[in-house]
């Protein structure tokens, strides 16, 4: 056994990972908050006050960013600088451009949140920032990938550990999707067109857009999983070979799905055909991850009962395997034709960004913010028990709100009468939506109130006293 | 269009490679090559984390042989690996269908050559069985008079859902119309309400345009009392006295279209100002509105869009809508 010594936390820069951490949270609130807004907004339209600003066109847009890039790549810095260190027991590499990536992430966020309400968009889904700030997140992610990068290189254990895989894998990954998607030509200081056209344009946008989920959304957090699971249940991870072959698998075959998002449109047959076969193939490798991350709860499943931030982690990795296979299953062409544009899809983005993306995060940070600020558990375990439940069960009304109105929409946006005529207006199907849309809010407003006590929670750790809150054992 | 053979047969390879790199991963992995016995510990610690030498699951191996197989099977009969059209010959359009015989894709000879052949493409195929199926109803309602086809439920029921789906975007789905477009079921008539007619203006489309003062000799200053006389035509109470010094503005040319007492011109779609149906609205402040700055509006021709079948079954809805009592 080839166990090294650990180095105590001080050797560590936690200032980075501690930032990054609260901001987070704060980042969270903020996305969901107006993610609860324009879902309010769909059922009360009056609720935009009759702003520009307010919009449900500006804010859609501001609430994508701020719950992917803000609240979800927040916590990706956080754990990442976190683990890596831990993982390659030596000190981050260039404390100073570490810094520079906080400082730089969030001005980039600010200004998100100010041009997206003014109406700065380059009207890429997921890429709608303007040119100006598309250079400056190219700038800070390079110094991310230099920290990152720097730091495996001057590692003291001899394996790179899989979450460090993943980590590194979305970080290039990010890198080369958002440079050849975000090219575009400047006609003014905030407006710009993109260089490519058409069908070619399309293809390029979800090439990026889908890998924004695959590498941002799923192997990032993929890469948290594998440090904060094993650490929090305290079991080795379940297979190393399976993490070998859903790794390769994983980034081989995620880089070609894309395509599905435009089945039936005038991309070519050969493509659709390839975005829809490489999306299945990737199911298998996708539940790999699942399967690595629960397995590895055998033998500690009593942990469950005791433990809500395992169940945090643990059920993240359920609606990770739902979302991916629900994903893989929307992109076979003939149940595409049914769920495409309805609330199906916005269903099935939810289930993996609540359920996975925002639960695997909360739970790590749970795990992470007592370690950070040097107390053995966070204030109140049973806030987390309460969040645990409000994140669940929000999620649970929103998704099963989404699935049955997107089937719903399909279903009579298909329906013909026998003279051949449709049976229902467009406008009929929104009307059969509305009580859906109110569930649906009613979920985020949930997951959202989850949060509130989370930042409670998070505040009354950091400020208690040192050392004070100690760990409680089973 | 077909892509270059390079194009074509580097998309070809890389997909193969892909997809047998998984496969050959798969199998590498499902084998214990580790000198760990199966279900102990690598022997590498991460800050304290293990990794177990735990075997793949055998039911997740088969799964993902599965998808492999169905991938390879599904490129096999569809198009996919670049230039290679598939086992099926599956075609979602006209694009390449005529590209060898040197037929511009997407043109109708494309799609007659395809035709001929008897390689009907998706598209071509879903239209071809949608006209033989409802053709033959449509047909068959344009046969019958639209004085009968008024009277016939059924059709009136096609009608409305044609509407809906054609005309609501406008006119809403109650018809009633909204500002700038008509009420459709007060039989009040800018062009006129019977069958003829409302059929004439669904084929043919309308312009309708008042130009600004209706291109007449009026002075801003006259436009408050023209206001006021318009205002009080359809009987409203208002400011007498001025609405009598507007009415001198009206015989300025007004009239014109208007008509002499403003009961409007149906030949010219000039609206009758006597009644209570406003398009562009009634209030005081819309009117001045309209006689300061004209309007436009702009019914589209359907007959290209719809044909003359589903215009027909159309009109008679329409009508309906102002006629519930003679049903």
């Amino acid at each position: 056994m080839m166990n090294h010594s650990q180095p105590t936390g001080a050797d560590y820069n936690y200032t980075v990972v501690r930032q990054f951490a609260l901001t987070t949270v704060l980042w969270g609130i903020v996305g969901m908050a107006v993610g609860v807004l324009i879902a309010a907004q769909l059922i009360w339209p009056a609720l935009n006050f009759d702003t520009p600003w307010l919009t449900y066109s500006r804010l859609r847009p501001l609430h994508t960013n701020a719950v992917i890039f803000a609240f979800g790549t927040s916590a990706l810095f956080a754990t990442s600088y976190y683990v890596v260190q831990r993982t390659c027991q030596t000190r981050l590499f260039a404390p100073k451009l570490a810094a520079f990536t906080f400082w730089g992430w969030q001005a980039i966020i600010l200004s998100a949140a100010i041009s997206l309400p003014l109406g700065f968009t380059s009207g890429k889904e997921y890429a709608e920032l303007e040119w100006p700030i598309d250079i400056a997140i190219t700038v800070v992610w390079v110094a991310y990938a230099v920290v990152f990068f720097g730091t495996i290189i001057k590692r003291t254990t001899s394996h790179i550990y899989v979450a460090n895989w993943f980590f590194g894998a979305f970080i290039i990954t990010v890198a080369v999707l958002h440079i050849v998607n975000s090219m575009a030509i400047p006609v003014s200081a905030m407006k710009s067109y993109s260089i490519y056209a058409g069908a070619v344009d399309a293809m390029v946008q979800w090439w990026y857009g889908h890998n924004a989920v695959g590498f941002l959304l799923t192997a990032g957090f993929l890469g948290m999983m594998y440090y904060f699971v094993p650490k929090q249940a305290e079991r080795p991870v379940y297979s190393y070979r399976l993490s070998i072959v859903h790794f390769w698998a994983l980034i081989a075959l995620y880089i070609w799905a894309g395509p599905h998002h435009l089945h039936y449109t005038a991309l070519p047959d050969w493509t659709q055909s390839l975005g829809m076969v490489m999306s299945l193939i990737l199911f298998a490798p996708s539940w790999g991850g699942m399967i690595n991350g629960i397995m590895t709860l055998s033998g500690a499943w009593h942990k469950l009962r005791t433990d809500p931030i395992l169940r945090f982690l643990i059920v993240s990795l359920s609606f990770y395997g739902m979302s991916t296979f629900e994903g893989p299953m929307m992109s076979i062409k003939t149940v595409n034709a049914l769920s495409h544009y309805t609330d199906w899809t916005v269903g099935h983005v939810h289930s993996g960004a609540l359920g996975w993306v925002a639960m695997v995060s909360i739970g790590s940070l749970y795990h992470l913010i007592p370690v950070l600020f040097n107390q053995g558990r966070m204030y109140s375990n049973n806030l987390v028990n309460v969040h645990f439940w409000l994140a669940t069960i929000g999620t649970v009304l929103y998704i099963v709100s989404m699935w049955i109105s997107g089937v719903m929409q399909g279903l009579m946006w298909r329906a013909v009468n026998s003279d051949g005529t449709l049976t229902y207006s467009f406008v009929e199907s929104i009307e059969a939506s509305y009580p859906f849309y109110f569930v649906r809010f009613l979920g985020g407003a949930f997951f959202l109130f989850g949060m509130f006590l989370m930042a409670y929670n998070v505040i009354k750790t950091v400020k208690a006293p040192e050392g004070s809150l100690k760990k409680v054992e089973a | 269009m077909l892509m270059s053979s390079f194009w074509s047969v580097w998309i070809t390879v890389i997909t193969l490679f892909v997809i047998a790199a998984c496969f050959i991963l798969l199998q590498l992995c499902n084998k214990n090559h580790t000198d760990v016995e199966e279900g102990k510990s690598m022997g590498h610690s991460f800050d304290g984390i293990e990794e177990l030498n735990n075997p793949l699951p055998k039911w997740w191996k088969y799964m993902y042989l599965i998808t492999i197989v169905f991938g390879l099977a599904y490129l096999a009969l569809y198009p996919g690996l670049g230039n290679w059209k598939g086992l099926l010959q599956w075609n979602s359009s006209n694009q390449s269908v005529g590209y060898e015989k040197g037929i511009k894709e997407d043109s109708k000879a494309a799609t007659e050559l395809a035709a001929k052949e008897g390689r009907y493409v998706q598209y071509d195929a879903e239209m071809k069985k949608a006209d033989e199926t409802y053709g033959p109803i449509f047909a068959a309602y344009l046969k019958t008079p639209l004085e009968e086809l008024v009277k016939d439920k059924e059709a009136l029921n096609v009608g409305k859902r044609l509407f809906v789906q054609n005309c609501a975007q406008c006119h809403g789905s109650d018809a009633r119309g909204g500002k700038g477009f008509p009420n459709l079921t007060d039989n009040s008539w800018l062009y006129g309400g019977d069958l003829a007619t409302i059929k004439t203006s669904i084929m043919n489309g309308r312009n309708g345009m008042m130009p600004p003062k209706g291109g007449l000799p009026i002075q801003d200053s006259e436009l408050k009392a023209l206001t006021e006389y318009i205002f009080t035509l359809n009987g409203r109470e208002g400011d007498k006295e001025l609405a009598a010094q507007g009415h001198a503005s009206f015989m300025k040319g007004c009239f014109a279209c208007h008509g002499m007492d403003g009961s409007g011109n149906k030949f010219m779609g000039a609206p009758n100002l006597k009644d209570k149906a406003w398009v562009y609205g009634g209030t005081r402040k819309a009117i001045l509105e309209s006689i300061k700055n004209g309007r436009s509006g702009v019914m589209p021709a359907w007959k290209d869009i719809l044909g003359e079948e589903k215009v027909h079954v159309i009109t008679a809805y329409v009508y309906s809508l102002s006629h519930q009592a003679k049903k």
